[in-house]
């Protein structure tokens, strides 16, 4: 069977490779266009007819305050997980009908974007998003501050990070996504192999989201170490604060590595470099090896913010001391220093020595040593305790069982020899959604259902939380368990069609274990719904519905825009818990005026010119390319003129709004 | 295909004899029957294959899981017994809220597991020497070990989009699609690609290795039963890699000296009616696939096609799998070995900037070689002859007259150089068997 070529070649000054064949042509793709823009006109029809637009632009999309950006974060995390998930669906829909010669309902072109692209959303527009959006919701709460350091850069960063998923969008309708896997390795990542806009799509999207990432990575550190409350040295920390300053040092250090070798990729494709090229010496192992010492951090990028929710959540919830606070805190700085020590297991394969695959082998290994620690700290703060089964506890207790399969998992991997028939194959798959989604996700869920309360002033329901709990724990092993058994079977990644029909029963188990997932969205969905819908019986005046530990629980919920009326000062390191022991008053007055940030629209204004450099640079339309980067130059240089950037909260707006809060805890029983 | 009847590990497959554990031992645990037990339903090649590395390879598997399972299981349980326990409802449990340290506890969180690393440690330390795939295999099975003056059979392996061609130097044969080896003979793979990474992986004898274009890896195994397995790519190649998958078959000595013996009379191209139906990639006018593989054969068999059904060559040309790894194989193609001599010479300095476009090997992407086939690009060819004169040196010779008499002339003479040693070019590679296990300087191949 001759391989289909279409011509691209078609190039035009004005609009650039850009030409009708650009349009959507697969059936399936051109009715989710339809439907995506009829969606799409109704929301801003909505938008317009309910008069919204002025409100979000003021409120929330100029708004530079820590706790709006964080609520959008999360927002773009859930669209995009919607997203990511209907990847995975088709996925496993075409993997469980693909035997005896049917060739299912995806073509070649389409489903290598669709694995691509699931990837690619899933670890850079899901996971992402949601911990960043925690991080900058929480961790100023947890350290007494008003706000991060830098908060226009915030408000920049989030709106970089959502370009990059715009580009990833847009793609699926307009031209094409890479069809390499979504670390994109050479030399198929090469123009000679991907001729046309897919990896010029992923390479964009990554570096203007990049962009975000990075310097929400500097402003979280600043904040971390500048803008702690007084009393709360490093060691009285809260644990999520910890794990969010080493997820940051990681992001720091690890991104800059991901835009090198981006950018090394983009001269090969634009300029005709031979860095990772087959010719003049290019060496595509130099990218795999590029990609993963920024790939490896990644995956504990992702992971410690959620070992630091489980941390907070466990110890709120069983009403106890963390057992082992330092233990907790070296064990994550062991992590994230071994981190960067361990990337060459994702290739063993690749014909490095023994004694190097050996020492890369027994690192990866050594990381289980803290790990465990840590799993062992939660499991003796659970001991002796009175715990609670909220939400956030179940979810933790779900974690722990998972997690600590998908360690061991982990650990089989990291023996070279079994690697070498385990590399690449489904039980690979199976390991690592066992670590992200049993730990990332979960940790996720866990921390959504736990700071709920703090962010809109009322708990979620918690009838259709347990219906999605119980739909997507259990739903998660059979999607993956027959995963992992078709890894013993011999059976690799990215495969479209399979002989073999005796493994297809196991394909369709998967399958059935993605509906009861999908169930479990579904219902987080109504879960939401229902709880905004039923918001009042719902209500928290308290301000901490979970007899909580840490600082953000001391102030209303949700927190007015300054924080904290007056800075707290801490004494332990569960600096609320030992407020509310030794009896802390709330102070009524001696207000004075706040000193706050003023929102700019900048950040969105140069997001949305990144957005068509990037868009100018995927298509080769130069004139665009330069106007665009000429107007982010410009309206840079222009920012710094704008003086307006801050304001004071007035002193009686502070009064009436903590007098406010008086009579709130006062009508609470407090 | 296996046949689907359920078979236990038996425990003398638990590594060699007495390498590491008391198979015994492990067996008596009988984690690992129940682990097998549990899969045999199902055709769990990796635990149960037909070659001895791979044997190993699962074996590890196993030991590994068994070496976790003894914290994993008492914490999962400890998880499960501290939630059902101090449940808030449950009022009689004890409930001390201050209690958040204690050193012994602390030591023992940290050295359990560490324990367990160090015995995984080790186990990964001698298995990954003893099953590194650069190094020539010592035994058959645990019982056999491989006789002194054993020769391995070479096979050179290219992963081609998106099919798998072998050729067998020792017998100058060559198939598309067909791995046949014989049971019992240590086997001997030097991989590479023409275009994209695969990885090489036959699951029934041994662990995988990347298939890189202009670099060789290698993989040494044995098959100890007969029969036909499943082998493919395990890693992305673009469009038609679902396909890229061939069949091999492990057969006796007899047999595969029978088979060579078919391969080598027929000449033709031949359909086993096994892997495919599907006729042949528009249909070449010449070369014809089938007989001879020589270079011009090649790069007709290098264009991107799927589904391919066996094809076998009756001979081979000998220089062919060195100007493959070499990226020369098309006419007018500088081999890479000879551009690396160059480099290391000095380079060509500005005069190399004429010879960019003959260097070039992907500039064509996957329809690499069409038109040197077709009409043997004259435009490169003079390029080529350009640049053989500039580096012989010859004065007047260059047209643009730069060429003065060098200094040295070892700089320049990269193109009359002799190919770097690591890379046979054609010649088969006459290395002593103890250097075979993996010379020091395959640098250029394997870069670690």
């Amino acid at each position: 069977m001759a391989i289909e070529a279409v011509d691209h070649s078609h190039w035009s000054p004005l609009l650039g490779r850009l030409w009708l064949d650009a349009l959507p042509q697969e059936p399936i793709v051109l009715a989710t266009f339809v439907v995506v823009a009829l969606g799409g006109v109704a929301l801003v029809a909505a938008l317009t007819y309910f008069k919204l637009w002025g409100y979000l632009w003021k409120e929330w999309f100029t708004s530079v305050d820590h706790k709006k950006i964080g609520v959008m974060y999360m927002v773009l995390g859930l669209i995009m997980l919607l997203r990511g998930f209907a990847d995975a669906v088709m996925m496993r829909i075409q993997q469980s009908i693909a035997f005896n010669g049917n060739e299912g309902y995806l073509n070649a072109h389409h489903y290598d974007q669709i694995f691509t692209a699931h990837g690619v959303i899933m670890i850079f527009f899901v996971a992402m998003p949601f911990v960043t959006g925690l991080m900058n919701y929480i961790v100023p709460l947890q350290i007494g501050a008003r706000d991060v350091s830098f908060p226009f850069l915030n408000n920049f960063s989030f709106w970089m990070t959502t370009a990059g998923a715009v580009l990833v969008m847009m793609s699926l309708f307009i031209g094409e996504f890479a069809q390499t896997g979504w670390l994109a390795y050479p030399p198929l990542s090469n123009l000679a192999y991907s001729p046309w806009v897919g990896v010029d799509y992923y390479i964009w999207a990554l570096q203007i989201a990049g962009v975000g990432t990075l310097l929400s990575g500097v402003n979280l550190i600043a904040t971390i170490v500048k803008m702690r409350a007084p009393g709360m040295t490093m060691m009285r920390m809260p644990i999520f604060t910890w794990t969010s300053l080493c997820t940051n040092i990681l992001i720091v250090a690890a991104f800059p590595v991901l835009t090198a070798v981006m950018s090394m990729l983009s001269l090969d494709r634009y300029l005709g470099f031979n860095f990772f090229s087959n010719d003049f010496g290019g060496s595509p192992m130099m990218y795999v090896n590029l990609i993963w010492i920024w790939g490896h951090p990644e995956v504990y990028i992702l992971i410690l913010p959620l070992f630091g929710v489980f941390s907070e959540v466990t110890a709120t919830f069983c009403g106890k001391r963390l057992f082992g606070y330092s233990s907790m805190v070296y064990a994550t700085l062991v992590i994230t220093i071994l981190s960067y020590l361990v990337w060459l297991h994702h290739f063993f394969t690749m014909g490095s020595g023994a004694s190097v695959n050996s020492f890369f082998g027994i690192t990866t290994m050594v990381i289980s040593i803290p790990t465990g620690a840590k799993l062992f700290n939660w499991l003796f703060t659970m001991y002796r305790a009175r715990i609670r089964y909220e939400l956030p506890m179940m979810w933790t207790v779900a974690f722990m069982l998972t997690f600590t399969i998908g360690g061991m998992t982990g650990v089989m991997l990291a023996i070279p020899p079994a690697d070498f028939v385990l590399h690449n194959s489904l039980f690979l798959i199976a390991h690592f959604h066992n670590v992200i989604i049993g730990g990332v996700l979960f940790g996720i869920f866990a921390a959504i259902n736990f700071w709920w309360p703090k962010a809109f002033g009322f708990k979620l329901n918690q009838f259709w939380g347990k219906v999605s709990f119980w739909l997507w724990v259990p739903g998660f092993w059979v999607a993956f368990t027959p995963l992992y058994i078709l890894g013993f079977m011999g059976v690799t990644r990215r495969m479209r069609v399979f002989d073999d029909p005796s493994i297809q029963i196991w394909f369709v188990i998967a399958a059935f274990g993605v509906v009861m997932i999908a169930g479990g969205i579904g219902a987080m969905l109504v879960q939401f719904a229902v709880s905004i819908w039923k918001r009042e019986e719902l209500k928290d005046e308290t301000g901490d519905p979970w007899n909580g530990r840490t600082l953000e629980w001391a102030t209303s919920s949700p927190p007015p825009e300054y924080n904290f009326a007056f800075t707290p000062i801490v004494h332990d390191i569960d600096a609320w818990e030992d407020m509310k022991r030794c009896g802390v008053e709330r102070p009524t007055t001696g207000f004075r005026p706040i000193h706050m940030p003023k929102g700019t629209g900048t950040g969105i204004i140069l997001a949305g010119l990144s957005t068509a450099l990037g868009f100018a640079m995927i298509w080769y339309i130069w004139w665009l390319a330069a106007v665009s980067f000429v107007g982010i130059l410009g309206y840079s240089i222009f920012h710094t003129f704008n003086y307006k950037r801050d304001y004071h909260i007035p002193v009686e707006t502070v009064e009436a709004t903590e007098a406010a809060r008086t009579r709130q805890l006062a009508a609470a029983g407090a | 295909m296996h046949p689907p009847e359920p078979r236990l590990n038996p425990p003398g497959r638990l590594f060699g004899p007495s390498r590491f554990l008391n198979q015994r031992t492990v067996a008596a645990l009988g984690l690992a029957g129940m682990l097998t037990a549990a899969l045999s339903g199902c055709n769990t090649v990796v635990l149960d294959p037909a070659g001895d590395v791979a044997r190993q390879q699962g074996d590890l598997v196993i030991v590994s899981v068994l070496l976790m399972l003894l914290i994993v299981i008492p914490v999962m349980a400890a998880v499960v017994i501290f939630a059902w326990r101090y449940r808030a409802s449950n009022k009689d449990a004890k409930y001390e809220p201050d209690w958040d340290h204690s050193t012994q506890l602390e030591l023992l969180i940290w050295t359990a597991p560490l324990l367990i690393i160090i015995c995984l440690g080790a186990v990964t330390w001698t298995s990954t020497h003893l099953l590194d795939p650069y190094r020539t295999i010592g035994r058959i099975d645990h019982e056999t070990p491989v006789a002194a003056n054993a020769k391995p059979l070479e096979v050179q392996v290219v992963a081609l989009d998106w099919k798998w061609l072998f050729i067998y130097p020792e017998q100058g044969i060559a198939t598309v699609n067909e791995l046949v080896v014989p049971a019992g003979r240590p086997l001997q793979f030097k991989i590479t690609s023409s275009s994209v990474m695969n990885s090489f992986y036959v699951p029934a004898m041994a662990g995988q290795i990347y298939a890189m274009p202009g670099m060789e890896t290698r993989l040494h195994a044995v098959m100890n039963e007969t029969g036909k397995f499943e082998g493919f790519s395990a890693n992305y190649s673009g469009a038609g890699f679902s396909n890229m998958r061939f069949a091999t078959h492990s057969v006796d000595e007899a047999g595969f000296a029978k088979w060579v013996g078919e391969v080598k009379a027929s000449g033709k191209q031949a359909n086993t009616g096994q892997t495919a139906d599907a006729p042949l990639p528009e249909a070449p006018a010449a070369p014809p696939l089938g007989g001879n593989l020589d270079r011009a054969a090649y790069l007709e068999l290098e264009k991107p096609s799927e589904k391919v059904p066996v094809i076998r060559f009756a001979t081979v040309a000998p220089d062919l799998y060195g100007a493959i790894v070499d990226m020369c194989v098309e006419p007018g193609k500088m081999c890479s070995s000879e551009m690396m001599a160059i480099d290391a010479h000095g380079g060509l300095g500005k005069a190399g900037i004429r010879n960019v476009s003959m260097l070039e090997y992907d500039k064509n992407g996957r329809q690499a070689g069409t038109d040197a086939t077709a009409s043997p690009d004259a435009a490169v060819r003079k390029e080529l002859a350009w640049v053989r004169a500039l580096c012989r040196q010859i004065p007047g010779s260059a047209p643009d007259g730069t060429i003065k008499a060098p200094t040295d002339m070892r700089s320049l003479n990269g193109a009359g150089l002799a190919a770097p040693q690591s890379i046979g070019l054609g010649q088969q590679e006459a290395l002593a068997p103890d250097a075979a296990a993996r010379p020091a300087h395959v640098s250029l191949n394997s870069r670690n």
